[in-house]
């Protein structure tokens, strides 16, 4: 497929490997905000390839991962009604809740469908006048404007049995966090490209600035992982702090500003809880008022929840780059993509799973690869 | 749900008032809404999430880049510095 065996090229990645070793003269901690990144590094065996100053800590960006757990458990009780059909992405079904995950539920009997887009979910609401359909609508700013256009298209199709259940996140809002809590020792940021295909560059630029930090968006792909690395070393090398693209071939400054409107049309920036991590204020997006008679979590009243994580689970510090997973002593034991007692073991994109799937069997990895 | 990986449009069509297009992900195909892409053609590469085309590829840039990590490689020869043994 285009684009991506080159981006995947065994001889330039040793050549932008051999350049990183040559730029680097003292530890560095990277941390790579996205999910997706963290899958790309962990399967690539990336972390291992590079010089040893170099460390690669896992950042919160996975949606599944942080999306909190009164959410989740409020998604269940929702989704036991008899009168709903749930539909959500498929990577939120084994989300563990207090006590049960969506596919339990649909074991039990209820209506939980997967889809692929929540235009599905309108679709369905359609086909289905007598139902209540609720859609999951998760993400960060990569899956909003998909979910915003349902909501949209919703109401100009005059549905009124279709809501959304929103728990959408947002990734400056997090750096920030990263870089305010005491025991940071980031020196640097891979940004989501993807997140930055839609919102651009802009609110990057007061992060770098205020925290003298280098925010380098960088791709998926293993030379593209490896340029953005190359690029924040020499950055930090030269004491520089500023935000630059390493994935001109997909970001555009601006974003994409079609998209950008119907989210300010959509939604309004809220306080939000992340799982593991806690309260990050104007870390999230929620329907706006205009769209509140399309908000699940107003439409049904779940009554008082309470939510209990397990104990042992150290989610929280894995999510803030202070563990490794393979340092949490459930893991692979307990804890398992089958039996996940944290969410980062559920979805690829979480450290855990990541770990778990790619690093288990010991092996050093020969070469950067696609698997 | 956020790995997007980039394929080609291959039709597209008007679907009840919305662009819709059908787009090839290495011998997949699937429905992908043109909304935020407007300008999107037969031929183009782009990037899907959700069900939602979000950004086009640019080739000259794609190009451009993999150029520059060629250069890296040869300058790296020149110098004699050591490729990292794999
Ligand atoms: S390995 Fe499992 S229990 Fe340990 S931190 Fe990860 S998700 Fe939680």
């Amino acid at each position: 497929m285009k684009y991506l065996d080159e981006f995947a090229d065994p001889d330039l990645a040793r050549s932008l490997l051999a350049e990183i070793a040559a730029v680097t003269t003292r530890p560095w901690a990277i941390m790579e905000v996205c999910g997706g990144q963290t899958h790309s590094i962990i399967r690539n065996g990336i972390d291992q390839l590079l010089p040893p100053e170099i460390e690669l800590v896992h950042g919160p960006g996975c949606p599944v991962c942080v999306t909190p757990l009164e959410m989740i458990d409020r998604a269940l009780a929702i989704a036991s009604r008899p009168d709903v059909i749930f539909c959500s992405f498929g990577d939120m079904l084994r989300v563990p809740g207090s006590e049960l995950d969506l596919f339990a539920v649909r074991a039990r009997g209820g209506d939980v469908r997967v889809v692929y887009s929540p235009l599905d979910a309108v679709t369905i609401a359609e086909e289905h006048p007598d139902r209540q359909v609720v859609f999951f609508g998760v993400g960060f700013e990569t899956t909003a404007p998909a979910n915003a256009m349902s909501v949209h298209l919703a109401r100009r199709r005059g549905l009124t049995n279709f809501s959304m259940l929103v728990s959408h996140v947002l990734v400056p809002p997090a750096i920030e966090a990263v870089m305010s809590s005491p025991s940071c020792r980031v020196n640097g940021f891979l940004a989501a490209g993807h997140v930055c295909t839609v919102m651009g560059d802009r609110e990057y630029l007061p992060l770098a600035e205020r925290f003298h930090v280098p925010i380098v968006i960088t791709g998926f792909e293993p030379l593209d992982v490896l340029d953005g690395i190359r690029r924040c070393v020499m950055q930090l090398e030269a004491g520089r702090g500023e935000v630059e693209n390493a994935y001109a071939r997909a970001v555009r400054s601006e974003g994409n500003a079609t998209a950008r409107a119907m989210l300010d049309e959509v939604f309004q920036v809220c306080d939000r809880q992340w799982r593991g991590i806690g309260m990050i204020p104007a870390s999230g997006w929620q329907l706006t008022e205009a769209y509140a008679d399309f908000d699940a979590s107003l439409r049904f009243d779940v009554g008082s929840l309470t939510v209990a994580e397990p104990e042992r689970c150290r989610a929280g510090e894995v999510l803030q780059g202070l563990l490794k997973p393979d340092q949490c002593e459930c893991f692979g034991v307990e804890c398992t993509p089958r039996t996940p007692m944290g969410a980062t073991m559920v979805s690829s994109e979480g450290a855990c799973a990541a770990y778990y799937l790619y690093r288990r069997s010991g092996l050093e990895p020969v070469e950067v690869r696609r698997g | 749900m956020c790995l997007g990986v980039p394929g080609k449009v291959l039709d597209i069509r008007e679907e009840r008032g919305t662009r819709m297009a059908t787009v090839d992900f290495g011998g997949v195909t699937k429905n992908v809404c043109l909304a935020y892409l407007p300008e999107a053609a037969v031929g183009d590469y782009t990037i899907v999430h959700a069900g939602f085309a979000i950004t086009q590829l640019d080739e000259a840039s794609a190009l451009e880049t993999l150029q520059m990590f060629r250069d890296l490689g040869y300058f790296d020869d020149e110098m004699g510095a050591e490729g990292v043994s794999p």
